[in-house]
């Protein structure tokens, strides 16, 4: 791998750039891996690099239907942070976190992670509770979250509007300096990069179709649109497409995919200089290194694959930015999309065993997986590895729906009176 | 934003219905007769198919009743609006993949 | 007024009404009709503008929509500015003022330029190879350096004055681009009788038509046609006529959202009209015909002022009668650049033309523009451009069809037209999810399978000629509405047809030069080849790689040259590399437009009771509750928040407070087997509740966990009236109907929402009965008669009433549900009557203090989505005779079952009684333990209760019924204070009061 730093960037632009090979093969795939890993966005990549790095598994193949992060880790609006309720969450989270602020020089690929702040805001007096309640628990999970003023809100992010005339004012809120934003497709690259570096196969435009089970039932491989490959373990980390995966293997999953919209304004000089959200009014927003606004919209409620969900939507989000700040009425959109996200009925994730030996599951990310990415893989790198959770993933089985032993951080934050 | 035919008041937007998700889980007879695997799956377990769904709407800011249609998840393109309690008439294949 | 590049005569533009704008502080003259483009070209100037990384001189390339370089902030007034406009579409009017962006300090004497010497350095994705050292460098040094270079223009500072509008509409046919192909689909569409709407982004209606003043159709000239065709369409009321209306996005079922730039062109801001509206419309058919865009050509230095696209100078020539320069070259590779060379040679202008094309691949063109008097120089490269702010000449060589370049020539010239062949704007037809098929002759991407119920016409499939747009719109038109009739028109040949070319050839080191793909994001040919050789292949990764068509332009002249050239470089076919797949807008969306007057008390209905008035005059602080507003509390001169609820805390219990619950959610629960569903939905058992009784209601969603609570009174065999929280009112009600309808048709049960018909008067405390007997008729109200957990109806000052004997106090209370037209009437009368008595009106804080007093819950407060009845400490509830209810079978899953662990009810009293716990505040055993330390829970409801003279606190702790007396440890914003666990009830544990 030739290291990427301003002596080579340098040395390159002296002769026009000619000397950067690939950042990664083009591979054919091999008849058998250890390990094949379904999905080749930041989750599938970032495990096979860690089952490179720290397991020393380098027989891995990464299958990707299309091109890599190109499902949600090239759709969302890249928001990073680690400021859950329960522990089990906050662990995980926080492992991410670590990682992330690591993660360029880790890599060797500047993934502009970001610590700009991200400020939850409070709208009525349950959020205030609601947030108090993570704050205070953050603080004992040694996680950075504090409580501010609407004041000290306005002062964090001076485009806040903090004023009465809101339908619903500002009352405060819960900010985590550590949290931020990185450059989402520069993670897929850069796990890419790094992956492919150890001997790991990265294979594009190769669709799995089927998962071939041996008498006893264990998972021994995937049918693909590129023929057989034989598998020692399999990693199913496809997003929004589990549920279909899975099925191969007869697997059925608490699994439901739906719409989930994002949209960026054209591009402005900078303005906004953290990352806002409102869960209550339901607004996402930041601003680029690129200068565009980054806005979060909601899922549409039903579930579809179709990568589009419908204009209210995106203009509800808009709605609530422009009532937060008003200023922005006269910015535009400039394009807006949809990713398919997995949504599990507790809105936390699943990784780890399945019903299937050998075939391995990690999704049911919703709507806040990419700030996940790093931890994910990490901890998903080791189950492959070892055929155990690491003890940060094993609250997060499938076995929770029958125990009732869930992670609901949604219901937690739930607004009801 | 889907236009959905309401059995009883005709083509509205969506914003006047609310989805119910996957049609026909019939809730057990009796419950507390179901093992603890087969109630997580009442609970919890979707098809989440890539193609054609039977799923539940209910025409909340209208007539509010509930009714089930049939849709291609991938072109979001409704097949077939029909009565709770009855079963389609067409068949579950995907637009898509034909 | 000089305007030395406006042509004497032609164009649209109105000459007898001059006007002046100012273009960075400098009076611009023109015309009604000019854009700020044409306006600038008008008086010479084409340098508008640096570019977003290198800083380059960069001009007006285009005359529409996809102008990537010309973008300006337009001031309109205060308030009224906004960055990042397309100098090509922005009409200029008097009073505007338009800066150039991206510069400093000056748009001539640029710094940022030095970036330009740097490009070698600044190659595509040039920021994930560097800035990672040291660590601390990203935060702190890297980002804001480059943040602060990129961006373009300043975003808004000011609150915008304008206000904007959205109107939804249902039509037949909607038809998209009123140009030849548009304009003939309506009149097909419209003589049918169909509901048609046309849009159109243009101030005015028929597209080429506009710039084409040779052109004749059916033997008149094209202008003529247009304006009959116009005044036809204008005379039929089944017609909707949009102008500067664009449709930018193509969503599920036909709905295509359309924006209304409704008064940026008037010269002043008119008084009530808004700036834009949204226009949501549901089609039937949709009929899309919204034209072609041109490609540029890729060559050394394609990105000079001066330097056009060859049918944007058509265009300033006709539509707006002014020369682009005096010395023009057209270079193309196509027949339709030689229509603009013609012209530009009619008016008088110096023309050469250079086509990459071999004279034997031209057609007749060549002669006709030979015989004009143009030089024609076929089988030409470009191999670059001379001059900096201003292009001077046009380096050219010949090149066969090998490739090799010959001796260079440099053409002198002021402006270049370039051509390098037509893209059509399938944009809409992808974002309708439609597939599309590349046509090699047209080597384009065209439609080819519908998705929804659309079909496109005229050059945005891929159809130049203006007699074939105009038969094919018309047929178009038809049969979206319909009708199978076709018709014929004749009209002037237009020369079309193009030899595809992706970088023009040359004999310079391919290393060196910098030919532009996306001008406004600085892309060049090399950015793609390199990104393709670091192994970026698919078109998306090579987008997201080098950011080429992700500007503002959306990549609209650069797509198929990006694509093209990766096809080149990978050597496989353009369709094998795919196109990308469009998304909404089409063109940069206002964000006001989107959302429309939709803020502020718009943005969420307020829901008010009838008693909100006499609230509001009595002083009230208000909270907003799900989408009620709710008196607070009453706060007398000099009292704040905790003053007045203290007050009014004490008033209840020894006097009387009256209490405004009419947001109770509120349910009419009727029929043969009301009873058997209700001890389906809830876990209560209610067969045996006598008629006139109340019971407290439990309902737990399906998984075990509580859903909602509530006071349910049986007002017969078959009828009970159900509460529910303020905020749980649609959710339970969706609920019942759920499992009635879908799981229980069977059930001969109605569910009717009661919540409007009902207003409820809370009159809580030990004075209450003495209050409310004069006025009540009908009803026993004494306590055997009338016991607590009652419901009585007669009437209250001689109104109807439904008469609860309940409390949320602990006090003796009587909540009065009265018709909501005469609740005010009622509360007032009830307030009079209390005078003698000491009745105080209390808010939601002062219900809340009391009821946790009594450490009755709250759902929503002390539950949280995951709390079971046992959790809470009302097992109790649970019917044990019933073998089901919704939630009952998830309420026997292992983890809910757990012997330990499961997090309880109890209540908290702090060690020093003033200390009042934060809600919200996480609890342990031991504070001293390392982090991460082990929570036991947390504090769900916390007040100062005036009337225990002290703290109390609800919480929610594991195991919590087990460490009754127990020192726990509860978090301050600064530490930990420690607290007694305790019975979770505060004041009159043993509820004698309720029965007063």
């Amino acid at each position: 791998m030739r290291r990427f730093s301003l002596t080579s960037l340098l040395s390159e632009s002296m002769r026009g750039h000619t000397g950067w090979g690939r950042q990664w093969r083009a591979p054919e795939p091999k008849p058998r891996y250890d390990v094949v890993i379904v999905g080749g966005g930041g989750h599938g990549l970032a495990t096979a690099y860690y089952l490179a790095t720290v397991h020393g598994i380098t027989n891995v193949a990464v299958l990707e239907k299309g091109w890599i992060g190109g499902g949600n880790t090239g759709r969302n609006t890249t928001i990073i942070r680690s400021n859950y309720l329960y522990d089990e969450s906050a662990g995980l989270y926080e492992h991410a976190l670590k990682l992330w602020e690591g993660l360029s020089q880790e890599l060797n690929y500047n993934v502009m992670f970001s610590q700009r702040g991200v400020l939850m805001l409070a709208h009525n007096i349950h959020d205030v509770q609601s947030f108090k309640r993570h704050v205070y628990a953050n603080r004992l999970n040694g996680i950075d979250n504090e409580w501010l003023s609407k004041e000290e809100c306005k002062e964090f992010c001076p485009p806040l509007d903090i004023g009465g005339g809101l339908r619903y004012p500002v009352l405060g809120g819960a900010l985590q300096r550590r949290a931020g934003t990185a450059r989402h497709d520069a993670v897929a690259w850069g796990y890419a990069r790094g992956a492919d570096a150890r001997g790991v196969d990265i294979i594009q435009n190769c669709e799995v179709t089927g998962i071939r089970r041996d008498a006893s039932g264990k998972a021994v491989g995937v049918e693909t649109s590129r023929g057989f490959i034989g598998a020692g373990r399999i990693g199913v980390v496809a997003a929004g497409h589990t549920s279909t995966v899975m099925s191969m293997a007869g697997v059925s999953m608490p699994l439901e995919s739906y719409p989930l919209q994002a949209l960026v304004s054209e591009p402005v000089k900078p303005v906004f200089p953290c990352v806002v959200m409102s869960n209550a009014v339901h607004a996402y927003i930041s601003q680029s290194d690129k200068g565009e606004l980054v806005i979060g919209a909601g899922t549409d409620q039903y579930t579809s694959y179709s990568q589009q969900g419908g204009l209210h939507i995106t203009t509800h989000t808009l709605d609530a930015i422009c009532e937060l700040f008003p200023q922005f009425t006269r910015m535009r959109m400039l394009r807006s999309w949809g990713g398919i996200v997995d949504v599990t009925p507790d809105r936390s994730p699943i990784i780890g065993k399945t019903p299937v030996q050998n075939l391995f599951v990690n999704c049911g990310w919703g709507t806040g997986g990419f700030k996940a990415t790093p931890g994910s893989g990490h901890v998903f790198a080791h189950t492959l590895a070892t055929g155990e959770p690491h003890t940060i993933n094993a609250p997060f089985t499938l076995d929770r729906f029958r125990t009732g032993r869930l992670i609901d951080e949604a219901a937690a934050a739930a607004v009801a009176h | 934003m889907l236009l959905i035919a309401c059995p009883h008041c005709g083509n509205r937007p969506e914003t006047e219905f609310r989805c119910g998700g996957q049609a026909h889980i019939a809730r057990p007879e009796a419950p507390s007769a179901q093992s603890d695997e087969a109630w997580a799956e009442y609970l919890f377990v979707r098809k989440n198919p890539r193609g054609v769904h039977a799923e539940r709407w209910c025409h909340v800011h209208g007539c509010g009743r509930w009714f089930n249609a049939l849709r291609d998840t991938v072109s979001d393109r409704f097949i077939e609006i029909y009565p709770m309690g009855a079963q389609p008439i067409s068949e579950l294949q995907s637009e898509a993949r034909a | 007024m000089a305007q030395p590049f406006r042509l004497s005569r032609g164009g649209r533009i109105d000459r007898s009404r001059p006007i002046v704008f100012e273009f960075n502080g400098k009076p611009i003259h023109g015309y009604q009709g000019d854009t700020v483009a044409s306006a600038l070209i008008a008086n010479g100037i084409h340098h508008v503008g640096r570019s977003f990384k290198y800083h380059r001189p960069r001009g007006i390339l285009s005359h529409g929509p996809d102008e990537p370089s010309a973008l300006l902030s337009v001031d309109r007034g205060p308030g009224r500015v906004d960055p990042n406009n397309r100098a090509s579409v922005v009409e200029a009017r008097s009073g505007l003022r338009t800066h150039s962006q991206n510069h400093w300090p000056s748009l001539e004497y640029d710094i940022g330029a030095v970036n330009d010497l740097l490009s070698p350095v600044f190659v595509a994705g040039f920021y994930y190879k560097t800035f990672m050292w040291p660590r601390k460098f990203w935060d702190k040094v890297y980002e804001p350096f480059i943040r602060a270079a990129a961006g373009l223009g300043k975003a808004p500072t000011q609150a915008d004055p304008d206000r904007y509008a959205n109107r939804h509409a249902h039509c037949d046919v909607l038809i998209v681009g009123a140009g030849p192909a548009g304009l003939a689909a309506a009149l097909a569409a419209a003589k049918t009788g169909k509901r048609v709407i046309l849009a159109d982004e243009g101030p005015e209606p028929g597209g080429s038509l506009l710039h084409d003043p040779n052109a004749e159709i059916d033997g008149r000239p094209a202008a003529s046609w247009l304006e009959e065709t116009l005044a036809d369409l204008d005379g039929r009321e089944n017609v909707i006529l949009l102008s500067r209306t664009t449709a930018f996005g193509y969503y599920n079922h036909n709905h295509v959202a359309l924006a209304e730039r409704v008064t940026d062109h008037l010269p002043t801001a008119s008084g009530q009209a808004p700036r834009e509206r949204l226009w949501q419309v549901r089609a039937g058919e949709v009929v899309l015909a919204g034209g072609a865009h041109e490609r540029p050509l890729v060559f050394a230095d394609n990105d000079r002022p001066g330097i056009l696209l060859a049918e944007s100078v058509r265009v300033f020539l006709n539509r707006y009668g002014v020369a682009p320069g005096r010395t023009l070259v057209f270079a193309t590779s196509g027949a339709s650049a030689y229509t603009a060379a013609l012209e530009a040679k009619q008016a008088g202008l110096a023309v050469t033309i250079v086509d990459l094309r071999l004279e034997a691949d031209c057609g007749p063109e060549v002669a006709r523009l030979r015989q004009a008097g143009c030089e024609v120089l076929t089988g030409h490269t470009v191999v670059g451009s001379k001059g900096r702010k201003r292009v001077t000449g046009l380096i050219v060589a010949p090149v066969g069809s090998d490739g090799r370049c010959g001796g260079r020539r440099v053409l002198p010239c002021d402006a270049v037209g370039m051509s390098g062949g037509w893209t059509p704007a399938v944009h809409l037809f992808s974002q309708s999810r439609g597939k599309l098929r590349y046509d090699d002759r047209l080597d384009a991407f065209v439609p080819n399978i519908s998705a929804q119920s659309e079909r496109s016409a005229g050059a945005s499939k891929g159809t130049y000629d203006l007699a074939d747009c105009l038969a094919e719109g018309f047929a178009a038109g038809a049969a979206a509405a319909g009708s199978d009739e076709r018709r014929t028109f004749s009209a002037t040949p237009t020369l079309t047809g193009f030899q595809p070319v992706r970088v023009m050839p040359t004999d310079d080191d391919p290393k060196k030069v910098r030919a532009f793909i996306d001008f406004q994001n600085d892309v060049t040919a090399k950015d793609i080849k390199l990104a393709v050789r670091e192994g970026f292949q698919s078109i998306e990764h090579v987008k997201r790689y080098t950011t080429t068509g992700m500007a503002t332009d959306q990549g609209k002249t650069s797509n198929m040259n990006a694509l093209g050239i990766v096809a080149g470089q990978l050597d496989k076919p353009l369709p094998a590399v795919g196109t990308t797949t469009f998304r909404p807008p089409y063109t940069p969306v206002t964000f006001g437009a989107l959302v429309g007057p939709a803020r502020h008390a718009l943005f969420d209905p307020i829901r008010t009771t009838p008693i909100h008035g006499w609230a509001q005059s009595h002083g009230a602080t208000f909270e907003n509750v799900a989408l009620w507003r709710r008196a607070w509390y009453f706060p007398k001169p000099g009292e704040d928040l905790h003053a007045a609820v203290a007050r009014e805390c004490k008033a209840v219990r020894e006097h009387v407070g009256i209490f405004d619950a009419s947001t109770l959610g509120k349910i009419e629960v009727v029929g043969p087997d009301a009873a058997e569903f209700m001890n389906r939905m809830y876990v209560n058992p209610w067969a045996k509740l006598a008629n006139g009784r109340c019971r407290y209601g439990l309902m737990l969603k399906e998984d075990g966990y509580i859903l909602d609570d509530g006071v349910v009174a049986r007002v017969s065999d078959t009828c009970f009236h159900v509460t529910t929280t303020t905020g749980g009112a649609a959710r339970v009600l969706a609920h019942m109907e759920d499992y009635l309808q879908t799981e229980w048709p069977d059930l001969q049960v109605f569910l009717t929402s009661t919540t409007e018909q009902w207003a409820v008067i809370a009159l809580q405390g030990p004075k209450a009965r003495q209050v409310i007997e004069p006025l009540v008729e009908g009803i026993d109200l004494s306590p055997q008669a009338f016991p607590h957990m009652a419901m009585r109806t007669g009437t209250i000052c001689g109104v109807p009433t439904r008469l609860f004997r309940v409390s949320f106090t602990g006090e003796l209370g009587f909540e009065i549900n009265v018709p909501t037209d005469h609740a005010l009437a009622v509360w007032e009368a009830i307030f009079a009557a209390g005078q003698p008595h000491g009745i105080t009106p209390y808010g939601t804080e002062t219900m809340h203090v009391l009821r946790a007093e009594k450490g009755y819950i709250i759902v929503g407060q002390e539950t949280d989505g995951t709390v079971t009845p046992d959790d809470v400490g009302l097992a109790g509830m649970i019917a044990k005779t019933k073998t089901d209810f919704v939630g009952k079978r998830s309420l026997a899953r292992p983890d809910v079952i757990a012997t330990t662990g499961r997090k309880q009810l109890i209540g908290l009293i702090t060690e020093d009684p003033k200390t009042v716990l934060d809600e919200g505040a996480q609890i342990v055993a031991d504070p001293n333990q390392p982090i991460p330390m082990r929570m036991l829970g947390h504090v769900t409801s916390s007040y100062w209760s005036p009337n225990c003279n002290r703290s109390i606190a609800l919480a929610l702790v594991a195991d919590g019924r087990s460490l009754m007396g127990r020192t726990l440890h509860i978090t301050t914003p600064d530490g930990f204070t420690r607290a007694t666990v305790s019975e979770p009830v505060f004041f009159d544990t043993t509820g004698e009061r309720v029965n007063a």
